[in-house]
């Protein structure tokens, strides 16, 4: 055997290139070269060009005057304001329509997911409905439909529709009443804050005794009426120290309240309607995903429903509902971005659109937009990570 | 002893067990929960179902040219009517239709040919839709050869351009998609890093800025000397942007293939390209069709953003059409048009992938 031709003499090495370590250093080393090259050429042209049409880099124009007004602002914005402001109140705005939006699209997905589930024919079917319609449609189309032809199709401001002479919906947008906040107010959030303090420990005490010695008090439901109740109670105490500002019709529109303009309306209503047939479907798939043996075991055990239901089904079911839960979270953000195409002042619309075409600092501009985005993902991945590590299954 | 005479002769089950009224009872009223959901279900429905029908259908015009044609108690399909060809089409000439007509009628014809699972050939076709076709394609619809007039690109739109624009970001991402794969799941960590900080970043940001980037940024990045077109721009975003989704498809693919299979061709002998070309990537890319199917519509519902930057696809179209002065106030119309054509589309390839999905998982499922 040792005259096989594959017997190489003791002492001599393989040439390089058969040397795997070392021919996966080699095309490393080039990879790294190629992506710097490919920069560098980038980086000058840039250079070239930026200075061949008298753009200057840097991020001094942040603090220039904007000199444009922004329809919807959560902080003070005028526009004597700088172009670095214009990012903030573009962030907030992105903020809002994506909080309140997963706020809606969570209830509306579950419920819907649910009712998919229902051994009731016809609501099961009008689920099933809902689900391919809405996912089936572009997004933008969805807006578009809400802003032009739902929203712009509304009466004027002196044919508004009214619900109770509180609340007017019109082609300007939704108008609400705001309440007004005496002294004395704030006392009820303090209360709020003590009563959630107060559950959690009910919960964590309840839960140490009822390892402990088998008894237990319905902790959840008690929690319920302390958070609620108790601000409630507060509240009549101190006289209700709250007054509602109704919005008024003075000449052609509407002064006081809360004005909530229709580019937001449409484009939350989109967000979440879209977002909602996505979440509905994660829902579904979550509780089928939990064999049947499961919830057959905790009645054999004589669990009564709603514990079947909360201490083996929906544990289990979260498991697998929540990380594509939290990445359709992520897309309804990303989305919002869409706002631009109707003018709702979101970060892309207010400082990547209107602040970009003002300065024209394209790379400044985009890079701080994408730099926002990433650094959510980023955020919500790491969330991710964390939550798959603390559930999951714990295998040999 | 049996006397035939005391058998009870067999009965029909009572009507409450069988037939419509115990479906009901069953389905719908049984339990008076149950009956409360189906009578706000049955209220919800009369009160979608009827205006729509009576809007869409009952009190709808169809027939007509111009806006007079249209009685404003209905839906006013004459503006489709009127518009449809520039809703397919675009700004493409009208005499030079014929050409984006070939190409549909190919585009289709490749695409049954390639999902019926009965028709012959399927590699030959796969090749032939991936490389030849494209270039017949270009060839047809940009013209400068054989004759046939130059249309540019700024002329494409409607359908037409939805469809293009989908199919080139999803070829286009594809190759780029296996390679970003493969390099995630490389063991030499500077090719991995790379990888995953290119997948990260697009999977991290909205297309839109994506799409804002390649039209305002794409420019300072290239040569001043050099003009790309504005349709190339948006392809460039979105295939890049496409190909980080494709790459996780493509690793949840390659992760469902057991490491037996890659060890025992490594024994056998096989260089890693081997491996991955004759074995890994045969049994995943299989695996992986439902996901990509998937990743395909939701690049087709984006492509709706390109207007945002000032191309014409169906959307688009439809939107500088309600502009038009002759038609205003036709807004439901269009969007009502534009949304079901989009829904036929994504509905179908999702059943698709439903259908792929079962017959690929047969030998998994209970």
């Amino acid at each position: 055997m040792s005259a096989s031709p594959n017997t190489r003499p003791a002492g001599h090495k393989p040439p390089f290139w058969r040397d795997r370590a070392k021919r996966a250093l080699i095309f490393q080393l080039l990879l790294v070269a190629a992506v710097a090259a490919f920069l560098l050429y980038i980086v000058g042209n840039v250079q070239d060009n930026l200075s061949s049409r008298g753009i200057t880099t840097g991020f001094g124009f942040l603090s220039n005057t904007a000199g444009f007004g922004i329809v919807q602002s959560l902080i003070d914005y005028s526009s004597q304001s700088t172009y670095g402001r214009t990012f903030f109140v573009g962030l907030l705005n992105t903020l809002l329509v994506g909080g309140l939006g997963v706020l809606a699209a969570t209830i509306i997905g579950f419920t819907v997911g649910i009712a998919r589930l229902s051994p009731n024919w016809l609501l099961a079917r009008l689920a099933t409905a809902y689900i391919e319609t809405f996912r089936n449609i572009p997004l933008l189309l969805q807006i578009f439909f809400w802003y032009f032809a739902v929203l712009r199709t509304l009466p004027s401001a002196r044919e508004s529709m009214a619900f109770g002479e509180a609340i007017f919906l019109n082609v300007r947008g939704l108008y609400l009443p705001q309440p007004l906040f005496e002294s004395g107010f704030g006392l009820i959030p303090v209360t709020f804050l003590i009563a959630i303090i107060a559950s959690i420990a009910l919960v964590i005490w309840n839960k140490r005794r009822h390892e402990a010695t088998g008894k237990r008090l319905p902790a959840y439901w008690i929690s319920f009426v302390v958070i609620f109740g108790l601000p409630l109670l507060v509240l009549v105490a101190t006289g209700v120290p709250v007054t509602w500002e109704m919005p008024e019709l003075r000449g052609f529109n509407f002064r006081g309240g809360i004005t909530v303009i229709p580019e937001f309306l449409a484009l939350w209503l989109a967000l979440s309607i879209y977002t909602a047939s996505f979440i509905a479907e994660i829902v579904r798939s979550g509780i089928q995903a939990i064999s049947h043996g499961q919830t057959e075991a905790a009645q054999a055990l004589s669990l009564p429903r709603n514990l079947v239901l909360r201490l083996v089904v929906i544990p289990q079911a979260l498991r697998v509902i929540i990380p594509p839960l939290t990445s359709q979270y992520l897309n309804l953000i990303k989305n919002s971005s869409l706002a631009t195409a109707i003018g709702y002042p979101d970060l892309v619309s207010v400082f990547a659109g209107t602040t970009l075409n003002q300065t024209g600092q394209a790379i400044e501009v985009i890079a701080m937009t994408m730099a926002v985005y990433l650094t959510i993902s980023l955020l919500v991945s790491m969330f991710m990570n964390w939550f798959n590590a603390r559930v999951a299954l714990v295998e040999r | 002893m049996i006397h035939n005479q005391t058998i009870i002769k067999e009965r029909p089950a009572p009507s409450s067990s069988v037939g419509a009224v115990a479906w009901l009872r069953a389905n719908l009223f049984n339990g008076p929960i149950n009956t409360i959901f189906t009578l706000i279900g049955l209220y919800v429905l009369y009160f979608l179902v009827v205006p729509t029908v009576q809007w869409a259908f009952l009190n709808a015009d169809w027939i007509g040219t111009t806006r007079d044609d249209c009685s404003r108690e209905g839906a006013c399909w004459v503006f489709i009517n009127a518009r449809f060809t520039q809703f397919i089409y675009g700004l493409y000439p009208r005499e030079e239709i014929w050409r984006a007509n070939i190409v549909f009628a190919g585009f289709f014809t490749l695409i049954a040919w390639l999902a019926i699972p009965r028709l012959p050939f399927k590699r030959w076709v796969a090749v032939f839709a991936l490389v030849g076709f494209p270039i017949v394609a270009y060839v047809l619809l940009h013209g400068g050869y054989f004759d046939l007039p130059r249309v540019s690109t700024h002329r494409w739109g409607g359908l037409m351009l939805t469809l293009l624009l989908a199919t080139v970001g999803m070829v286009g991402a594809l190759p780029i998609g296996i390679v970003l794969a493969l390099g995630r799941r490389s063991d030499m960590p500077i090719v991995k890093s790379f990888c995953v900080v290119f997948i990260e970043f697009w999977r991290g940001v909205p297309l839109i800025t994506v799409l804002f980037m390649a039209s305002v940024m794409l420019p300072l990045f290239l040569p001043s000397e050099m003009n790309v077109d504005r349709l190339v721009r948006a392809l460039i975003g979105l295939t890049l942007f496409q190909s980080a989704y494709m790459a996780e498809v493509i690793r949840g693919g390659l992760q469902a293939i057991p490491k037996g299979q890659e060890e025992a061709a490594a024994a056998l002998g096989m260089t890693y390209w081997k491996r991955m070309g004759l074995i890994v990537l045969p049994q995943a890319l299989k695996m992986m069709i439902p996901g990509i199917v998937n990743t395909f519509i939701s690049l087709f519902k984006d492509t709706t953003l390109v207007m945002i930057i000032g191309l014409f696809d169906l959307l688009g179209i439809v939107q500088a059409a309600l502009a038009d002065s002759r038609w205003l106030g036709f807004s439901l119309e269009g969007y009502v048009f534009a949304a079901f054509m989009f829904w036929i589309f994504c509905f179908s390839m999702s059943r698709y992938s439903q259908y792929l999905e079962r017959k690929l998982h047969t030998g998994h499922k209970r």
